[in-house]
């Protein structure tokens, strides 16, 4: 089995400097930083209109683009920093926003329907590898990158980044957010390489313990949820278990 | 040696000649035999290239801009819906100063649907700051395609190559084809100004602010206003580089015209026939005919249509009695817009010093209808002798 980097074996070299135009407490400044220790000094990259740069770099605008592109198994690693939703517009509601989450163009009623599972989309591209991530799990991120870096074809990674004006809390809790979001079963931490399905890191645990934290208590961290009812998140409470029942049973 | 052959693959040839190395193309009616011979040239190895079969023709201009930014001399081609789908990334193309070679295969936008030709998509994408220059006949096409390299390449402009679908696209026509030695002393190899490269980290077309500030070496940097202006600068310029061009050309291929313009028995005219692409060649039998007639009337054909060359057109034009404009799109709502850049042209470089000419239009063919040439001649020779219509006059319309 291959080492797990830690805080002490992670690269000192910064790619990063200071100064992005990233908020206050963006995830998305882990992510890119610890993305680019990983991915090395030789590495070009690609930034569409998004937060960094001024995203709707993936949903809907570039998705056919990235489809054919990975249909043709063009060699680079794709980065969709899920921050589910249009933020650098303003907090729109997007494809991967999740249900009930009030956005600045659904402000009384909430997104009505589904997150897309873009990930799952990546996947049936049959990729040689298609990782989710989150920036909460900075080191998850960076053993995905090197893992990855010798495959060939497209590469595909989704990064779940918690955004403050977006999800509506305090700059300083995003991290205890992107983590509860996983010990919640809400979103879930996995590789698939070469088609194979592999729980990793927080994920992975959790199906040693049996337990996931109520969804309730990741729904309450952030204003966006505030309309959610009790019928509701009883409803994503049970999507997740059914979800998590799955995981189980793979694992007897 | 001469060869017979079809319109698009006169394009293919040249591209090929061209030595370009990367294609990126979306097959769409009438362009795609010419990227059907291009993905040939490249399986078969008869062309060094990579052939990029991309899912839309907002990527086909992507990965083109994505390979010229890296240095790599690039193609693609497109027609009618196509090239509107493009056309988010064909504003980008020229903002960042690319020189791609794009042939247009003009075809009639949709709605509603139709396949045939008119030139209302490349019309339409006359103001996105690319050069636009239209062909007649096979050889135009081919010699363009080479020439449109070179000149896109010394002003850093990217060129569309227009020529009609079916009419030029499908037909077999012979035509000289260019030895690849002469091409190669022509066009010498891609020597970009900057290309993207892991040894020189650099940002590319960043978000730019309203007003000048100082980049990382505390140089006053351009801004989106100034980048632009030497866009037009630029352009403007291109009239001169397109005319070095010529002369460069028939040097070594020993064939040689006016860059511009392309005039059929203007000299001694009193009214001149103005279109753009291989109309221009069926209004010469309507010429020969009015002549016959006694009418005294001539084509002008416009080969380079952006950067407008109005002082060329304007001086070629002077003392005529009537200018007779005959368009395959139309500026909707108000006349063809070829007709309103003339009028713009003659006003400015003639106005106060001669009588101006009376400027007519007339269009044509819109989704194919089939031009007859005894209706243009009809028209023609209506139009020499007074004013049709204050409106432009549809030929051909069956209300």
């Amino acid at each position: 089995m291959q080492v797990k980097t830690t805080i002490l074996s992670l690269p000192t070299e910064e790619f990063v400097h200071p100064g992005t135009r990233a908020c206050t407490g963006c995830g998305l400044a882990i992510a890119y930083r610890v993305g680019l220790k990983a991915l090395g000094k030789d590495t070009m990259l690609v930034v569409p209109p998004s937060c960094l740069t001024v995203l709707q770099g993936l949903f809907p605008v570039a998705s056919t683009a990235l489809s054919g592109a990975a249909e043709r198994g063009d060699n680079f690693i794709y980065f969709c920093y899920d921050n589910e939703g249009y933020m650098n517009t303003g907090a729109q509601r997007s494809g991967t926003t999740p249900i009930g989450a009030i956005t600045a163009n659904t402000p009384f009623k909430g997104k009505l329907q589904q997150k897309k599972d873009v990930p799952a989309i990546m996947a049936a591209h049959k990729l040689s590898y298609v990782a989710a991530c989150s920036a909460a799990y900075p080191l998850d991120l960076f053993d995905k990158i090197k893992n990855c870096m010798h495959l060939p074809g497209t590469k595909y990674f989704h990064i779940h980044i918690p955004c403050p004006p977006g999800w509506g809390y305090d700059p300083r809790y995003g991290i205890k957010i992107g983590r509860l979001a996983v010990e919640t079963g809400y979103y879930d931490l996995y590789e698939i390489v070469n088609g194979e399905f592999k729980l990793t890191a927080a994920s992975e645990k959790l199906v040693e313990k049996r337990k996931l934290v109520p969804v309730q208590e990741y729904f309450r961290t952030q204003s966006r949820f505030r309309l959610l009812t009790d019928a509701q998140i009883a409803d994503i409470q049970q999507k997740i278990d059914e979800k998590w029942a799955g995981y189980y049973n793979k694992d007897e | 040696m001469h060869i017979i052959e079809n319109g698009n693959a006169a394009a293919a040839l040249g591209v090929k000649l061209c030595r370009a190395s990367v294609i990126a193309a979306y097959p769409i009616t009438p362009q795609t035999p010419l990227t059907e011979k291009l993905s040939e040239y490249v399986e078969r190895g008869d062309m060094k290239a990579e052939y990029i079969p991309v899912e839309s023709e907002h990527s086909a201009l992507a990965v083109c801009i994505a390979a010229s930014s890296a240095g790599a001399r690039v193609f693609t081609a497109t027609s009618a819906n196509g090239l509107l789908y493009m056309h988010e990334q064909v504003q980008w193309a020229s903002g960042a100063r690319l020189p791609i070679v794009m042939c247009v295969v003009n075809r009639a936008v949709g709605a509603p649907w139709n396949i045939w030709n008119d030139q209302q998509d490349s019309i339409s994408q006359r103001d996105t700051g690319w050069i636009q220059i239209y062909c007649a006949d096979h050889q135009q096409i081919i010699d363009t395609v080479i020439k449109a390299y070179w000149i896109a390449e010394k002003v850093s402009i990217p060129i569309m190559v227009c020529y009609d679908g079916y009419i030029l696209s499908h037909t077999f026509m012979p035509f000289d084809l260019p030895e690849q030695e002469k091409v190669d002393a022509f066009l010498p190899p891609f020597k970009p100004e900057y290309a993207l490269s892991p040894e020189e980290p650099a940002n590319l077309n960043t978000v730019t602010l309203p007003d000048v500030r100082l980049d990382v070496r505390g140089e006053l940097a351009h801004s989106y206003m100034e980048i632009r202006y030497l866009l037009q600068e630029d352009l403007r310029s291109t009239l001169a580089v397109a005319a070095d061009a010529e002369k460069r050309f028939a040097k070594i291929f020993g064939r040689s015209g006016d860059p511009y313009i392309e005039s059929y028995r203007c000299d001694d005219a009193d009214h001149v026939a103005v279109g753009l692409g291989s109309l221009t060649y069926q209004l010469r039998v309507s010429v020969d005919a009015l002549r016959k007639e006694g009418i005294k009337v001539g084509v002008m054909g416009i080969r380079f249509y952006r950067p407008f060359p109005d002082e060329a057109i304007a001086n070629a034009l002077k003392g005529k009695k009537t200018v007779i404009v005959f368009e395959k799109a139309l500026s909707y709502g108000y006349e063809g817009a070829l007709t309103s850049d003339l009028k713009s042209a003659l006003y400015e470089h003639l106005a106060g010093t001669v009588t101006l000419p009376s400027v007519q239009n007339f269009i044509v063919g819109i989704g194919g209808r089939e031009i007859r040439t005894d209706d243009l001649t009809q028209m023609f020779r209506a139009a020499t002798k007074g004013r049709v219509s204050r409106e432009p006059t549809w030929i051909g319309l069956k209300l």
